[in-house]
């Protein structure tokens, strides 16, 4: 049998980041670097003291090698090894993040604000991509909710309009990638108020890897993996359904809730299973990615079959 | 200098190695547990490809005989053929298997209701009567005319695999737009050399009807 399920790892099987840096930084100390890594600001880059959240699941995490090595993310690249091999020219300091549109106090917050702004949890959550695979991933982040109320959305606000970065000098496969970019993506206010929705500055316990969406994004985790955006730059309250990247680009296989729902098929794959990655069989999906006890109550009445 | 003939026919277990090659290196791989994230898909894109690879030079071998003036490329060909019909029965059963678990309802139920699978089957199918009847004995069975006109099947096979991969990816059309635009080049090759060799029609074999049609 070719196919072995990769051992599973737990994150604190994982060599820290701290000591495979100071590995890093010894090795080129020898060489005479020494001096420059030790002043780059990732060395302390760890997250300590995470809250551990309510809304964790018990499943096995994904290892941390998958999680950062299939990635879609096509300013990198189309294919899923792509991002890990390429992403690396992603600058992610400085970063800000624009806060505006139908709020009272518009902002625009920095990165270092934006990791100081709330207490970080690690939420270990289902991600569930429309493709038909699915991980378990550690996120360390808050809820989005922390920094839209802090805006004060006026009484406009009735959506919430997020946008990636796209810059073609450091993402130069982007022009390969076949969508309109920057990418973006759209949130009813009430689904960005959710706390399940995250504001995602790390995984495994560290800051997020370029390739997975550095320095922030959000993660929706009852949605498909495509509503997640990655290295979002801006965040806008607007009073209409904003566009979606995915929707523009084919309107008839990608709506704008895409909730994840097994009962609707997507038109060239069946939404019915998923495999894990890691597992042989696949298994059943969940409606709203088993995340039905927090987000249902929002979906009440609405035809999810029309508004997929 | 040796005949062409006899270099081809030299050429040929390289050949075949040479066709073995990716199946072994995904094999090694597999073993290695370097396939990625998703073994599944992994296999399922290689062989995929490969398959539509071997579909092709199979198609080149034709025009590559007339433009090198060496038609004992021939005897490459059936050999070809039939790598593009290991790579595409790999590649079925790894959805069969591996995608699907022989679950008859849901392949019938896919194939029905996604194009891509549609058009997948529809070329792996066109392929299987080839295979059968690649051997001597067939040829010889069913006449050289009858048999070159059933194998002409590859042209849809090869056509049904680029709609399919072409139906398949998402956003990123190159790779499926580069062989098929390979495939008009080696169908169009063919297209061009019937019209040349057209035999002419036959004067006054039948009267050309006149008046209201």
């Amino acid at each position: 049998m070719l196919i072995q399920t990769a051992p599973r790892i737990r994150s604190s099987e994982i060599t820290p980041r701290s000591v495979y840096l100071n590995r890093r930084r010894f090795l080129s100390g020898s060489l005479g670097f020494g001096a420059v890594l030790a002043s780059a600001p990732l060395a302390e880059a760890k997250f300590s003291g995470l809250k551990e959240s309510p809304f964790n699941t018990t499943e096995p995490e994904t290892p941390y090698k998958v999680v950062t090595s299939y990635n879609n993310y096509y300013e990198f690249g189309t294919s899923k090894d792509q991002p890990v091999k390429y992403a690396g020219t992603l600058q992610t300091r400085p970063w800000a993040v624009q806060v505006e549109g139908e709020v009272s106090k518009p902002q625009t917050l920095d990165i270092d604000a934006i990791l100081k702004l709330a207490p970080l949890e690690e939420r270990i959550y289902r991600h569930r991509c429309v493709e038909g695979w699915s991980i378990v991933v550690p996120w360390v982040g808050y809820s989005l909710s922390e920094i839209l109320r802090r805006v004060e959305p006026t009484s406009k606000a009735k959506f919430v309009a997020f946008q990636s970065f796209y810059n073609a000098k450091q993402m130069p496969l982007g022009r390969y990638a076949g969508i309109q970019l920057p990418y973006v993506e759209g949130l009813r206010l009430d689904e960005a108020m959710n706390p399940l929705t995250l504001l995602c500055v790390g995984l495994y316990g560290d800051i997020l890897p370029n390739q997975n969406g550095a320095p922030v994004r959000i993660v929706i985790p009852w949605k498909y993996g495509f509503k997640s955006i990655k290295s979002i730059v801006k965040i806008k309250l607007v009073d209409k359904q904003p566009p979606s990247t995915w929707n523009i680009e084919n309107s008839h296989e990608y709506g704008f809730y895409s909730n994840v729902n097994p009962q609707v098929d997507h038109p060239r794959w069946s939404q019915a299973t998923e495999r894990r990655l890691g597992d042989f069989f696949k298994r059943p999906t969940l409606m709203f990615n088993g995340y039905g006890d927090q987000v249902a109550s929002m979906y009440t009445g609405m035809d999810l079959r029309k508004y997929f | 200098m040796p005949k062409p003939g006899l270099i081809i026919r030299r050429l040929k277990p390289l050949v075949f190695a040479a066709g073995l090659a990716p199946a072994a290196l995904l094999a090694w791989k597999g073993y290695q547990q370097d396939l990625g994230g998703n073994p599944v898909e992994f296999i399922t894109h290689a062989t995929g490809d490969w398959t539509i690879r071997f579909l092709l030079i199979t198609l080149a071998i034709t025009p590559l005989r007339y433009i090198t003036s060496l038609p004992d490329l021939i005897r490459l060909r059936r050999m070809l053929g039939l790598f593009a019909f290991f790579y595409g029965t790999l590649h079925m059963l790894t959805y069969v298997w591996l995608d699907q678990f022989f679950s008859l309802s849901s392949m019938a139920h896919d194939i029905v209701k996604r194009p891509f699978i549609t058009a997948g089957a529809t070329g792996f199918l066109a392929m299987v009567p080839l295979a059968l009847t690649s051997t001597a004995g067939w040829i010889r069975r069913l006449g050289g005319r009858r048999w070159q006109l059933l194998h002409r099947l590859i042209y849809l096979s090869a056509t049904a695999g680029v709609i399919h991969y072409y139906w398949l990816v998402k956003s990123d059309i190159r790779m499926p737009v580069l062989y098929g635009a390979i495939l008009a080049l080696l169908l169009s090759f063919r297209v061009v050399r019937t019209l040349r060799h057209k035999p002419k029609p036959r004067l006054a074999a039948t009267p050309v009807p006149t008046g209201r049609a």
